[in-house]
């Protein structure tokens, strides 16, 4: 199953974002191969629906679970309706690699 | 600026779009928007016959706010009956209570979509999860 990952930036070391539509990077990890990939999230700037056209690309590339830190409400409907497992982090301080570490 | 509006917990959302009156003889009215939060305390009071202390903590606020909901609710539907206006569903400051579920080991929430069958925790696959219901 493929592994979305809000990040802040691109790069194992980076640390965890905690917002999802506004996340500056993502991180997309392959669980049964463990390759990770990063794409910049085109939608940061975006004035409004950020979170919804990010879920629009998650569902292209055909994720199955997404780890942030929180999800807006369309964010959270949308996710739900394609059924996309929904993780909350709260805790802002840890590393992407720290976080693929635990997902093993 | 005006304190947040905490989100309120609704455990489903309405099984409907709108209510609209027929056989009206005062052609088409602007509809009233009947929140989700409303209605759930509608659904709360009325239909499952709670008291206002109970539905209150099933939706995550104060007995007080809850029954302002209420009152705003009961005031709406009431408004459409009398003045025979269409009634709409909208959104509103809700949060959908669909399954959420909380790790006993690492804090992570999460939802576990009807497409997975295992009840653990996506995170460090601990069994000790959790729904997590009224925060009191």
């Amino acid at each position: 199953m493929k592994t979305i990952i809000s990040s802040t930036g691109n790069q194992l070391k980076s640390p965890f974002d905690l917002r999802f539509g506004r996340a500056g990077w993502f991180c997309l990890l392959d669980e049964e191969t463990g390759e990770t990939s990063f794409f910049q999230n085109e939608f940061k700037e975006a004035s409004q629906g950020a979170g919804g056209k990010v879920v629009e690309k998650v569902v292209e590339l055909g994720v199955g679970k997404v780890i942030s830190g929180d999800f807006g409400p369309k964010a959270k409907d949308l996710l739900d309706r394609f059924n996309i497992q929904m993780v909350i982090i709260p805790d802002g301080n840890q590393k992407i690699e720290e976080i693929i570490a635990q997902l093993k | 600026m005006p304190r947040r509006k905490r989100l309120r917990k609704v455990v489903a959302p309405p099984g409907f779009r709108g209510y609209k009156p027929y056989g009206n003889r005062h052609g088409k009215k602007e509809h009233v928007d009947l929140l989700y939060e409303e209605y759930e305390a509608i659904k709360l009071a009325d239909y499952d016959l709670m008291n206002h202390q109970e539905a209150s903590e099933i939706m995550g606020i104060s007995r007080p706010t809850f029954a302002r909901i209420y009152e705003s609710a009961r005031r709406k539907i009431a408004r459409a009956l009398v003045e025979t206006r269409e009634i709409k569903s909208v959104f509103g400051n809700a949060h959908l209570d669909k399954s959420w579920f909380i790790c006993d080991a690492c804090q992570a929430r999460f939802t576990i979509p009807p497409t997975l069958q295992e009840q653990k925790c996506p995170l460090c696959r601990s069994t000790k999860i959790q729904i997590i219901n009224s925060k009191k």
